[in-house]
């Protein structure tokens, strides 16, 4: 015992690893190819339910899909029940309840008391502009584990445009101090764009007065909505190094105060991001009307098919789904990706920008500089983000007829020689 | 106060009296065989060392008993296990996973 004691004298480190997304299966585990303990060690830890795409803000940043499910399609009760049932029994650890707006389900609390029931630690993802203390007790009551609300902006004024939503600040910051009156963890959710990108110190002020654990400074990542309004939401490069350069230097400052997390712009970066972790590796998304996806925006991607958690058992669909298989590992990969000594740390970054931008899902995401597409994105992003600001389109089901229209294809781009 | 407003940095010392506020569940993964420590949007895997530390940490042992107990458990000095355990509480106290008395 000694021995084995002495070997962590020094790395103190190595006790505690912190990974968000994660599935390794552990040397530990062993058995039968079907045993429990063999498919919980396979399954993926993260579980995103968006209950609904209903929301009462209108934020032209939003990654949903244009296309928003309708309220007549949405799973049943028991449907969302059975989905934190199975989520429990297959080994997933935590559930994000998400949506739209995930308090505009009546039955909040029966899905909220499932997940505990089957021991999912729960978030709630909320813009919180409807939510009421009761609600809020109640749900902590059955089980709810942690609660992260949006900040559209700091400045009143600049979020509720930006929301669409008049009064939305005044309950937000109500709904906060009765997070953390009752005990309950908060995270404050930012979304950076160039619309208020020049208030990042200030999020940071604020959540501290807030009395929150943890800030996400979430830079808009452009899918759904969000890439329809790029040139109205994408920030200069300038802009972004010093939001960067503030959250740097906040994080020593506010060491066990605030945890702040940030989500870079990657049209800027030089890797891409590894994106959910790898395709089908930890993570996995039901939409409103369970289809069960490996990434929230992967519809965009027109050649899969999704399998929905109505008809096959949600393991049966992470296993063995068509969509889940179509990217896992790195099998699919092509060149750069292919012989690149990073293939297993970034996965070859998104598939659904990689769609976006270049029109194929199994190319290098055009985010990596190895990406023959990479200096045209770059340099798409620096042009828009010095365009005059316009109104930009807000997310709502008219504009979303508005914008399924068919219309002019857009020039793709080209790769570069 | 609230769990959840805290008005400054922890800093753990030799009277410190830790514990694990309500929001961080310390689970066995038994379908991937090890100990987890659920929080907002992380999962940490503890080792076999930091998991007893932390069924330790119950706001009543201060930092010295828990080094006493380890160090009797271990056979080893109780300074190395201090240390060690003073370090592995600051690192979670930093990452905001620690309250104390």
């Amino acid at each position: 015992m000694t021995t084995e004691l002495k070997d962590h004298v020094g790395d103190v480190n190595d006790h505690l690893e912190s990974v968000t997304v994660d599935d390794e299966p552990t040397s530990g585990v062993t058995g039968e190819d079907n045993s429990l303990g063999a498919l919980c060690a396979r399954a993926p830890i993260g579980l995103l339910a968006e209950l609904t795409h209903r929301c009462p803000l209108q934020c032209g940043y939003c990654s949903n899909p244009i296309e928003l499910e309708r309220v007549n399609k949405e799973l049943t009760t028991e449907q969302w029940v059975s989905v934190m049932e199975q989520a429990g029994e297959m080994g997933i650890l935590q559930v994000h309840l998400s949506g739209g707006e995930p308090t505009a389900r009546k039955d909040l609390e029966e899905i909220v008391a499932a997940a505990a029931r089957s021991g999912l630690y729960s978030n709630l993802i909320t813009a919180a502009v409807t939510l009421k203390r009761e609600r809020l007790e109640k749900l902590k009551e059955l089980g709810l584990d942690h609660v992260q609300i949006s900040f559209q902006d700091v400045d009143p004024e600049n979020a509720e445009r930006i929301g669409g939503y008049p009064g939305a600040t005044a309950k937000k910051l109500e709904a906060a101090n009765w997070v953390t009156d009752m005990g309950l963890p908060l995270t404050i959710n930012a979304p950076i764009h160039r619309q208020n990108i020049h208030n990042v110190g200030r999020y940071i002020d604020l959540a501290v007065e807030l009395g929150a654990q943890r800030l996400e400074i979430a830079h808009v990542q452009y899918y759904g909505w969000a890439y329809l309004n790029r040139a109205m939401l994408m920030p200069t490069y300038e802009q972004t190094m010093q939001s960067v350069d503030v959250v740097e230097a906040a994080r020593e400052r506010l060491k066990g105060i605030l945890t702040i997390d940030m989500v870079v712009p990657d049209y800027y970066a030089k890797r891409p991001k590894p994106c959910m972790g790898g395709w089908a590796k930890g993570f996995m998304n039901v939409t409103p009307a369970g289809k069960a996806m490996p990434c929230h925006a992967a519809e965009s991607i027109p050649q899969l098919t999704f399998d929905n958690v109505a008809d096959r058992p949600l393991l049966d669909i992470w296993l063995h789904g068509e969509a889940f298989n179509a990217f896992r590992g790195t099998d699919w990969m092509k060149e750069p990706c292919r012989s690149c000594a990073f293939k297993e740390v970034d996965w070859g970054g998104c598939r659904c920008q990689a769609m976006a931008i270049t029109g194929d899902p199994t190319n290098t995401d055009p985010a990596c500089a190895l990406s023959p597409y990479h200096g045209e994105m770059a340099a798409m992003a620096r042009e828009e983000s010095r365009r005059p600001l316009k109104p930009y389109v807000y997310r709502n089901p008219k504009n979303a007829a508005e914008a399924l229209k068919p219309k002019q294809e857009e020039a793709e781009l080209t790769p570069a020689e | 106060m609230a769990e959840t407003n805290r008005p400054g940095r922890l800093i753990v010392e030799s009277g410190t009296k830790p514990y694990l506020p309500p929001y961080l569940k310390l689970r066995h993964d038994k379908g991937r065989d090890r100990w987890i420590l659920l929080a907002p949007e992380r999962i940490l895997t503890p080792d076999k060392i930091a998991v007893e530390v932390l069924q330790l940490c119950d706001g009543v042992r201060s930092v010295d008993e828990i080094s006493q107990t380890l160090s009797e458990q271990y056979s080893a000095p109780v300074e190395l296990i201090q240390k060690d355990v003073t370090e592995l509480l600051q690192d979670l106290a930093d990452k905001g996973f620690l309250k104390a008395f």
